[in-house]
């Protein structure tokens, strides 16, 4: 078995691998090993193909590929090395990585510091539990992008969709592009999983229906999808009697949530938060497992591609300052979830950097707050910072920076608790 | 083989017990013809189903169901050491809890020591406690069943399948029964969409159907089978799993639900029974899947909904035959027969559980009935049990992968992420002697698919690879037959909407 071994390695290339691999590179790591398993570096962005990237840190609107192309221009301009069509298969806690491709068999690779970037999957039909036959014309919408972007198939002509993901919207509007009918999107919730600007571009502006708190009761044909039958659902999540309704259609494609993907993580012991299913992680993005780095969704799903990025780049330059033996470590402080807020990242400050920099906190809320906002960050009873909104909603996620002047506050500080309240003003 | 229309034995309907029955067939001299009308062998109730191999102790005493039950069970070894499936004879436990059901053990060993099963002891709460460590603290005690295993119930019927086309045995897919071929009393043949076969002996295997068969057969106009659907979870097995398999205390119409380890390393809960009309609908409902998950919880009190990765549904073959045995009154038994009533006629009816676990038993009990009314079988000496299994990726050790790769280099890239199954293995599959057409004869065969992300990832690849292989376009590429094609159209081409 070929041994390979490095100062860093990134798994995965999406928008997270990508920028950890050359923050690494940029920060002094020698050898940066960028490995993937399709034949093309980029990850999902590949098969985005609408715009709408790119917006925060290049201030303009790239398609997904493009960003990538960016990005896989410049970690190779600064000598990453790529491995791809290369499958990571077994991760141990000394950061020897066993993986496989067809030109060499399998590899082991051993890095000083160890970069997770494997994104999210998204929840299938079992985990939403809907009922009725199994046939065939049920994807999940990447699955469908994927077909319909890549390959340059139809996955079908008459679709519905559940869920107001994302993804589920684009699709939306991509396979009207393509001359199928999309019937409708159902989203069992009284509000939008998705981005705002998705729902007005992708649904409102080719009149396509969002049925809320709607789902599917059952899903009808056993060859081929035939109907959908859906069903209200009242504030609490029970069926509304009376309320079914058959739409034909051969097409169900699925929007439903999207799940951080960390079986490579949870094989190497690394504790993963159950409210993100994704690592804990410090404001190095270092999880509880020393030398081990998280970057991007599969730390927690983030709504922009450009916050990926800069998750990325702040992972690789932490893992490079691990591998050269000169990341600052010291006392943690404990960011808890407040009101209104369904989690916060990062789980723990590292005083050790905290003079050096702004440190972003990310968090989403667990309802739709249609009222002028603020997200404070708490030491006990003491604000350390605030931060006022004109609204928040769940499918956007929310940020306060901690700059200079509140870092004094926080010397004494063993917790920190982050809220999202109204306004009164 | 297509050409060759006589045969001395035509097999309806390609299940597990058909498979078995043609792969023991096999071993004599003889023209053998199996029909499948699927599109793929094990597509009915051998897909899904509880995967375990019993002990003997649940079924009636005096029953044909109790007697084949035990005595399939020691086969298992050497049916899967000589065709090479998935097996694990690791025991199984009747978990009681509270007071009530800790009496009822009682019954179930007494049970178990009419029908002649070893190995059965009884394991205290405590016990039970230390050995599962995730079972319901209220335990009040189980029993131990030494003898029980668990399969890979579809692993099993493609590989009897194959071993038998390796002896000879022509098997056809997609070709539908329709109806006998008749001299006098004497059936001579079957019609089916694919034109008329002639045998000396025609076999119903046709499980869910084979009330149909022997009606056609003019027979036994009283029996009927009712489907009887049970659901089942899978769960995910780096979130949560048990380590045994483990029964209910049983209720008269059902073993119960179970929470049991797999083959494949995944939990699997159910099933529930519920008798519908309808042979095809295999339907999950919201109402079954709360009572197996419900049901489950009863035993492994902290399992949790989002360990689910996949859901299905299989469909019971519940017969009405009568149990032969003087004085009993049990009404569920298998109908396995030579009839008196016409000639060149096999008849199986009512294979329900434990018919898996009986298959190997069944396929010599019928060998027997044949020797019986004089059938001549000579044994082949040229016979090969031994159908080899093909090399599973996730199965081999590092340097087992590595060697595996510098010899075909499409073991080198994994296509389905969660099961690690390879480019490599799926093409052995759409090469093998049974050839994997679809979708899910791929899924079934090499479990790919099965993972977290239920195909999502490998979907568009496996349909890549098999539209290459099979020299299509992967508009052609079905989840299971020509009605269920994945794709409809290219893009860039005239919409559908008018």
């Amino acid at each position: 078995m070929k041994i390979k071994k490095c100062d860093v390695a990134v798994i995965g290339s999406g928008p997270g691998g990508l920028a950890a691999a050359i923050a690494a590179k940029q920060h002094g790591a020698k050898n940066v090993l960028l490995i993937e398993r399709d034949r093309e570096p980029g990850g999902i962005l590949l098969q985005c193909i609408h715009n709408g990237f790119g917006v925060e840190i290049f201030k303009k609107d790239l398609p997904g590929p493009a960003y990538a192309q960016h990005f896989i221009h410049e970690a190779q301009s600064v000598g990453v090395e790529f491995l791809l069509d290369t499958m990571v298969l077994e991760i141990t806690r000394e950061k020897r990585i066993f993986a496989s491709n067809k030109s060499e068999g399998m590899l082991e690779i051993q890095a000083k510091a160890v970069i997770l970037a494997m994104g999210c999957r998204e929840r299938t039909r079992a985990q939403v539990r809907l009922p009725g036959a199994r046939p065939a014309g049920v994807y999940t919408a990447g699955t469908a992008q994927r077909w319909v972007n890549v390959e340059g198939f139809m996955p079908g002509k008459k679709i519905v969709i559940l869920g107001s993901g994302d993804i589920g919207m684009i699709m939306a509007r991509r396979l009207t592009f393509e001359g199928a009918k999309v019937e409708r999107v159902l989203e069992i919730m009284p509000y939008l999983s998705g981005l705002m600007r998705n729902y007005v571009q992708c649904l409102q502006d080719f009149g396509i229906p969002l049925q809320m708190q709607h789902t599917v009761k059952r899903i009808l044909g056993n060859e081929r999808v035939e109907a959908i039958e859906t069903v209200a659902v009242d504030d609490h999540w029970q069926e509304v009697r009376g309320s079914e309704e058959i739409i034909p259609c051969d097409t169900l494609l699925l929007s439903v949530g999207l799940i951080p993907e960390n079986e490579l993580s949870r094989q190497v012991g690394i504790h993963l938060d159950p409210l993100t299913a994704g690592p804990f992680v410090d404001n190095y993005f270092q999880t509880e497992s020393e030398g081990f780095f998280a970057a991007g969704n599969v730390v927690h799903v983030y709504d922009l591609v450009d916050w990926v990025t800069g998750a990325g780049l702040r992972a690789g330059e932490s893992a490079a300052l691990y591998a050269r033996d000169c990341l600052p470590m010291n006392k943690k402080i404990a960011v808890q979830r407040g009101e209104n807020v369904h989690h916060v990242i990062p789980h723990y400050l590292d005083m050790g950097s905290l003079n050096q920099r702004e440190e972003q906190l990310q968090m989403r809320v667990t309802k739709p707050l249609e009222q002028p906002v603020k997200v404070q960050v708490m030491n006990g009873t003491e604000v350390i910072a605030s931060k006022a909104l004109p609204y928040a909603r769940p499918g956007e996620m929310v940020t306060i920076s901690l700059k200079d002047k509140h870092i004094e506050p926080l010397k004494n500080a063993e917790q920190l608790v982050v809220q999202v309240v109204k306004r009164e003003d | 083989m297509n050409k060759n229309r006589n045969f001395d034995f035509i097999i309806i309907g390609g299940g597990v017990i058909g498979c078995i029955l043609a792969r023991t067939l096999s071993r004599y001299t003889a023209r053998i013809l199996l029909i499948e009308k699927e599109s793929d062998i094990g597509s009915g109730t051998s897909a899904a189903n509880t995967a375990i191999v019993h002990p003997g102790y649940d079924a009636v005493p005096g029953s044909l169901k109790a007697k084949l039950n035990v005595a399939a069970n020691p086969m298992w070894d050497d049916l899967a050491g000589e065709l090479q499936f998935a097996f694990s004879r690791r025991g199984d436990y009747v978990v009681a809890v509270g007071s009530d059901e800790l009496a009822r053990l009682d019954e179930l060993l007494e049970r178990g020591k009419l029908n002649g099963v070893p190995g059965m002891h009884i394991v205290s709460a405590e016990e039970m406690r230390s050995r599962e460590p995730n079972i319901n603290p209220a335990v009040s005690g189980a029993i131990w069943a030494t003898s029980g295993g668990i399969c890979d119930p579809f692993g099993v019927t493609v590989a009897a399948a194959e071993n038998a086309i390796m002896n000879g045995v022509a098997i056809l897919r997609e070709t539908v029964f329709e109806d006998f071929l008749w001299s006098g009393k004497q059936i001579i043949g079957v019609k089916t969409n694919r034109g008329d076969f002639t045998g000396r002996w025609v076999i119903n295997a046709a499980g869910l159907f084979s009330d149909a068969v022997m009606h056609k057969a003019g027979i036994h106009p009283e029996f009927s089978i009712t489907p009887r659907k049970g659901e089942y979870f899978v769960l995910d097995r780096t979130e949560f799993s048990v380590n045994n398999v483990l029964f209910p205390v049983p209720s008269e119409i059902s073993k119960g639900i179970l929470v049991t380890t797999t083959v494949h390393g995944n939990t699997i809960l159910g099933p529930n029974a519920q008798n519908i009309d309808d042979k095809e609908n295999k339907e999950n409902t919201q109402s079954g899947m709360d009572e197996v998950f419900e049901g489950a919880r009863k035993l492994v009190p902290n399992i949790h909904s989002r360990h689910i990765i996949a859901i299905f549904a299989g469909l019971r073959a519940g017969g009405n035959a009568a149990c032969l045995t003087p004085g009993s009154d049990y009404k569920h038994d298998f109908l396995i027969e030579i009839p008196g009533e016409v000639q060149g006629f096999v008849n199986l009816g009512g294979i329900e559980s434990p018919g898996l676990t009986a298959a190997p038993a069944i396929a010599t009990y019928v060998v027997a009935l044949l020797k019986d009314v004089g059938e001549d079988l000579h044994e082949r000496k040229d016979w090969n049990p031994i159908r080899p299994a093909r090399p599973q990726f996730r199965h081999l050790t590092h340097a087992e992968r590595d060697a595996l790769i510098k010899k075909d280099e499409r073991y080198g890239r994994v296509v389905c992420r969660c099961e690690n199954v390879t480019e490599g293995e799926i093409v052995a599959e759409i090469h093998s002697p049974l050839p994997a057409l679809t979708y899910d004869a791929i899924k079934r065969r090499t479990w790919l698919g099965t993972g977290r992300c239920q195909g999502g990832f490998d979907m568009p690849r496996v349909t890549e690879i098999l539209a290459r292989e099979l020299g299509v376009s992967p508009l052609e590429i079905s989840k299971k037959n020509g009605a269920s094609k994945f794709l409809c159209r290219p893009t860039k081409e005239e919409g559908d909407v008018e």
